[in-house]
């Protein structure tokens, strides 16, 4: 325990923008077949530094066929609130879910280029303390590490519903199960919250079967996906409003609430409607009686395609539709950034005003039809997937690979994990960074990125920036 | 200085060492001026602290104040309360958890947090033998006052010196939480959060033990 608080931790998002840059990434490694063991790499991106845009350390876990996805930090900046009562704690360990395994991994990088395993709960403690399997996004939050889950019980996951779970920020010990009353949630994918203001908000993606061995037709166009968002009395662990987004629009998955708690809204990305094809962000808010309502604020067409251009989950279509399949928000609440990952775009919005977001940048890479390269020539597999934004606003940095058995329906002829980054401009506007392209070792893709120090998609403030 | 006055100084002391101290809440006070964007929230939110704080130092106080119907056995009854609050610093020292369920409370109920708070940390407990000592100078004061006189000083003093504690607790917390949000900005709190953790727990045994060495 330290004296101080961790000085990464930040009472607003606002110091937190100022605090020093980012000179580390961590990149999650998979292995899409599981012939090796998943890892966590450790990426310079300090452009001071000799090693700038290579890998310069990788922690190779003793197991296969994890399937790492999402993961994160053991603290934050959730941490300075005197309620929370964990102020002392060190960021310093990644908690890092198998979503195919659901062992789940601690790595110490309290020295980053030594990082290493700190201790493994193995699936079988997962499932006996909580009846949840899959386990996928990491907060820090009231009581501890909060963990969300896809899958429930049994073999296949479908023996109850998926849920979260919490464990202790210090002991990494599984506590329990955290709903007391889930109301009509049935699914789960992300969760976050505004922590002031007690409230949590979720999201679904699908049960086990409708994604570990492939994206299922039938379900998707049977609108048996999932497209309902879930509120929470944070606190009183109680589900207390559940928003259908409507049945076609199929797959809500990240939710990314405003940083600065004073504001009472925030956005969800949805993959695809099943009517148009288009890709969409709702934008969600709560009202002044504390109930919660959502409107579609951003729809993002498909592009017509030739039939021979498409995988053949698509060739009916005869158009590549954008799936939606990571969103990200800056500290400031300014740019919401939007990974198009089947037409291989990156978009910014201003979202200053969340009810009206503006298209103010856009960078095109890969994708199904496109296959744009890289600036500097190379190939980028796929299309641009998990976003992570540096604490300045400054940088946009990505990865490539959705989910191993999607990545193959999708992209059949691709492979690959590669980084990239975009700068942002002082206005607005997105440009790939030439000297930044990071090709994972062979057999590898890369799926989440934390930046040291926090990003954009891990911190939960307590304090309103002024 | 007279024993007395020693030891209302301590009950002052006592209460800036609380309310300078973040893990006492002036920080929420901040917060909740900053979310509902009006100043007079500083305040409300100062003043549920203030309640909470105070009604946990009067729970602790006000059972003593009936045991010292027992006039014969204050000696007694003045060295279990120093092992009780020894013993709990020496737990603090060796269970260095925080306590979970203060994070269930919602922010809304600050009162209610600001009472377990200060309830968990023995910050009433802290202020016991200090109250007895007050007592114990009162009556040899006195000389052996009716029982009846006797309990009714011990309940205005166990009063004041909750509500002495809790004012000096606010007014302090309170410059803080004025400071932070008018000039210093919220950069002060994570700048100055020191964990007291080690301190407060021998605060603890160091109130206790200089009460026992009082006794002789």
């Amino acid at each position: 325990m330290n004296l101080r608080p961790d000085p990464t931790f930040h009472a607003t998002a606002k110091l937190a923008m100022e605090a020093p840059v980012e000179t580390l990434a961590f990149t999650l490694m998979l292995s899409p077949d599981g012939s090796q063991p998943d890892g966590l790499a450790v990426v310079d991106v300090d452009p001071k530094s000799k090693k700038y845009g290579q890998i310069v350390h990788q922690v190779i876990m003793p197991n296969k066929g994890d399937e790492f996805h999402h993961f994160g930090w053991n603290a934050c900046s959730s941490a300075l609130s005197p309620l929370t009562g964990h102020a002392f704690l060190e960021r310093r360990y990644l908690i890092i879910p198998g979503i195919r395994s659901s062992r789940i991994y601690v790595v110490d990088v309290k020295d980053p280029l030594k990082a290493k395993i700190h201790k493994i709960i193995e699936p079988e403690e997962v499932f006996a303390k909580t009846g949840y399997s899959r386990p996928h996004t990491i907060h820090c939050g009231p009581e501890g590490i909060y963990v969300s889950t896809l899958g429930g019980g049994g073999e296949d996951g479908t023996d109850g519903p998926p849920g979260i779970f919490i464990m202790d920020c210090e002991t990494f010990e599984i506590l329990g199960r955290y709903e007391m009353d889930r109301g009509a949630q049935d699914k789960h994918y992300d969760f976050w919250w505004n922590l002031p203001r007690d409230y949590m908000v979720s999201s679904e993606w699908g049960l086990p079967p409708q994604f570990e061995n492939g994206i299922v037709p039938e379900d998707l166009l049977s609108n048996k996906y999932g497209h309902k968002i879930h509120f929470w009395n944070l606190r009183e662990r109680r589900n207390v409003q559940t928003i259908d987004l409507g049945e076609n629009h199929q797959m809500a998955l990240e939710i990314r609430p405003a940083h600065d708690p004073s504001k009472d809204y925030g956005f969800c990305g949805v993959v695809v409607d099943t009517t148009n094809l288009q890709g969409a962000i709702f934008t969600w808010w709560q009202k002044d009686d504390g109930t919660f309502e959502a409107k579609k604020t951003i729809t993002i067409d498909p592009h017509p395609a030739a039939k021979d251009d498409l995988p053949p989950l698509l060739q009916g279509f005869e158009a590549v539709p954008p799936l939606v399949t990571d969103i990200d928000l800056s500290l400031d609440d300014k740019y919401l950034y939007v990974a198009c990952w089947g037409q291989g775009e990156m978009h910014q919005y201003d979202v200053s005003d969340p009810m009206n977001p503006k298209l103010t940048g856009k960078v095109e890479i890969g994708g199904i039809v496109k296959k744009t390269s890289h600036p500097n020539g190379k190939a980028f597999a796929y299309g641009p997937q998990m976003v992570e934004i540096s604490r300045d606003g400054k940088r946009v940095y990505w990865t490539n690979s959705l989910y191993s058995t999607w990545d193959d329906q999708f992209y059949p002829d691709d492979e690959g994990g590669q980084m990239v980054m975009a700068n942002v401009g002082e206005n607005g506007g997105l440009e790939l960074e030439k000297d930044f392209y990071i090709e994972f070792p062979k057999g590898y893709r890369s799926h989440q990125i934390r930046l040291e120090g926090g990003d954009c998609s891990t911190d939960s403030f307590c304090y309103p920036s002024v | 200085m007279t024993t007395a006055a020693a030891l209302w100084w301590a009950v002052v002391a006592s209460g800036i060492y609380h309310g300078v101290n973040p893990g006492m809440g002036w920080p929420l006070a901040v917060s909740a001026a900053l979310m509902e964007r009006d100043y007079g929230s500083l305040y409300k939110a100062l003043g549920a602290l203030a309640g909470g704080h105070l009604l946990a130092m009067a729970a602790i106080l006000f059972p003593f104040t009936a045991l010292l119907v027992l006039a014969e056995w204050q000696k007694e009854i003045q060295i279990g309360a120093a092992l009780v609050v020894i013993a709990l610093g020496i737990y603090l020292l060796l269970n260095r958890r925080h306590p979970r369920f203060l994070a269930r409370v919602p922010p809304s109920r600050l009162a209610l947090w600001s009472f377990l708070a200060a309830m968990a940390h023995g910050a009433g407990l802290m202020l016991v033998p200090i109250y007895l000592g007050i007592c114990r100078t009162v009556e040899s004061d006195q000389g052996h006052a009716a029982a009846a006189t006797l309990m009714s000083g011990n309940t205005s003093v166990a009063a004041t010196v909750a509500v002495l504690h809790t004012l000096a607790m606010m007014l302090s917390g309170g410059a803080l939480a004025v400071g932070v949000y008018h000039w210093l900005g919220l950069k002060f709190l994570s700048k100055s959060w020191f964990n007291l953790d080690v301190v407060w727990a021998f605060s603890l045994i160091a109130v206790g033990g200089i009460s026992l060495l009082s006794l002789h």
